[in-house]
């Protein structure tokens, strides 16, 4: 997985927590919770929809790296292609 | 009720399994168009159920909509509806002096099995549990997010009454009307328990849940082949206010609520005693100042149950047998049991007959149960009885609560 592939699953399930936003424009490197409306609850989807889909578990006090599809990106590229590779060893 | 202010009924907002709107929902009363429909629910497999078809986006986003509960959606569908029914002005009347009272049944077993279902998937590892389980399960979810969909700062909160629980909305927004604690009251009842698996479950090992064929004549009450109950959801809610108030204001008022009341069996967790539904009949009529004869439409709680029907037929014949101006009519018929709604939704239908003197009927009875039959039922087909001043509304629950709502021509 690529981090460009990153922020696209991460956009993903920004389009199921928030189906109201067009995530089309978005800026790879502003805050997201700047350019469409994020509260508290919705980062928590994100890191529980990141638990789900790709068996990543972000703790608490990483949660500041999911700021912006950037850091997102930068965060969790690490981790999603681990997982990648062990589901493809398993 | 000498003494207090009189409460009138300035706006209806429903969500019907027939109906989304009180003029749809009374066509097809009239029409003996049943609003049930086969279903199908995890684990239980399939069966029927009243099914709401309202836009829910009308009032929602997509995300508010995903974030909440479905009873709480149904509130909002009700509450927007009967606001802009009523022709108010929330900001004039003051947001602040807004009261939001919803009967439920029951709240928080289908947002429970959702999540029990879920971690189900990830062996039974809680940190899969959603962080909106609490809010979605807090007895005043439905309540609460009318206040969140619309502004409402005063108070709100749910009144559980079983399926007494959309009469116990009504009331309890018209004594905090009385009360001066609010200037308005928008209350009634809302039911989301098609999506719980187990409340079919539960009425299937009580031998209750009712079977047919023909999804449609599942839900007949006093009909003589009766087997059970049809679960459904809905909501209904009321804009209360005190007469003044609405004539100040030049609104259109429905009705006044002329009395009402509240007791309890204090005998069995589900069997119900019409002696006491019979104390509760009569207490609410004395309340109104009004005998037996005064009652034009008594609307039935009747759930097509063998046995509940008989007793509650038992005790409506004790106090109206002999009178010869009342019709007695029962809506389960067409839209199946909705629970908390039931009481609230109930009275809309049959509201309408204040201005059109027409009752709509009990459908569904091919064969009438004789240990049903008394004067005054109003069977299959719509009765025209040139005026209707005054309607008996009742709704019973488990655990034994009961509760009659009179409500009058003003």
């Amino acid at each position: 997985m690529t981090k460009d592939e990153v922020k696209e699953a991460v956009k993903d399930i920004i389009a199921t927590i928030a189906p109201d936003e067009d995530l089309a424009a978005l800026d790879h490197e502003q805050l997201l919770r700047d350019q469409i409306e994020l509260d508290s609850m919705d980062f928590l989807d994100i890191v529980m929809e990141l638990r789900k889909r790709y068996g990543v578990q972000v703790p608490e006090e990483a949660y500041k790296e999911l700021g912006s599809l950037h850091s997102c990106a930068e965060y969790l590229h690490p981790m999603m292609a681990e997982m990648e590779l062990k589901l493809l060893n398993a | 009720m000498p003494d207090l202010p009189r409460i009138v009924i300035t706006g209806i907002g429903l969500a019907s399994p027939n109906g989304n709107d009180l003029g749809e929902y009374r066509r097809n009363l009239l029409a003996g168009v049943s609003g049930v429909q086969p279903y199908e629910i995890r684990y239980f497999g399939k069966t029927v159920a009243g099914i709401c078809h309202f836009e829910a986006t009308r009032y929602q986003s997509r995300k508010t909509l995903r974030r909440g509960t479905r009873a709480g959606s149904v509130a909002i569908y009700c509450a927007n509806e009967a606001v802009k029914d009523a022709g108010i002005d929330l900001d004039v009347v003051g947001r602040h002096r807004v009261g939001v009272y919803v009967g439920t049944t029951e709240h928080g077993n289908v947002e429970t099995e959702e999540q029990i279902y879920e971690v189900s998937q990830y062996g039974y590892d809680l940190s899969y549990w959603s962080h909106h389980h609490n809010p979605r399960t807090v007895a005043n979810n439905p309540a609460g997010e009318v206040t969140l969909n619309m502004g409402i700062t005063g108070p709100h909160y749910a009144v559980g009454g079983a399926c007494a629980g959309g009469n116990l909305g009504i009331i309890q927004g018209a004594q905090m009307l009385q009360l001066g604690e609010v200037d308005m009251a928008v209350c009634g009842g809302v039911s989301e328990s098609i999506h719980t698996f187990g409340i079919f479950a539960s009425f299937k090992a009580e031998g209750a849940l009712g079977e047919n064929s023909d999804p449609t004549r599942v839900s007949r009450p006093f009909d003589k082949s009766r087997n059970g109950i049809v679960v459904s959801e809905g909501g209904c809610l009321y804009t209360l206010e005190r007469y003044e108030d609405a004539v100040r204001r030049g609104a259109r008022i429905y009705a006044e609520l002329a009395g009402w009341h509240v007791n309890s069996d204090a005998a069995d967790f589900v069997l119900p005693l019409p002696e006491r539904q019979q104390q509760c009949m009569e207490a609410a009529l004395q309340r109104s100042g009004m005998g037996p004869e005064d009652i034009h439409i008594v609307s039935t709680h009747a759930t097509s149950t063998p046995l509940g029907d008989i007793q509650e037929c038992g005790a409506v014949r004790a106090v109206f047998g002999n009178s010869r101006t009342t019709n007695i009519n029962n809506t389960k018929s067409y839209i199946g049991h909705t629970m908390g709604a039931a009481g609230a939704i109930e009275l809309a239908g049959n509201l309408p007959s204040l201005l059109d003197g027409v009752v709509h009927p009990t459908i569904n009875v091919e064969e009438l149960d004789p240990e049903c039959d008394m004067p005054g039922l109003v069977l299959n087909e719509p009765r025209n009885v040139g005026k209707v001043d005054t309607i008996l509304n009742l709704s019973f629950g488990m655990l034994g609560i009961n509760s009659a709502l009179v409500v009058k021509r003003v």
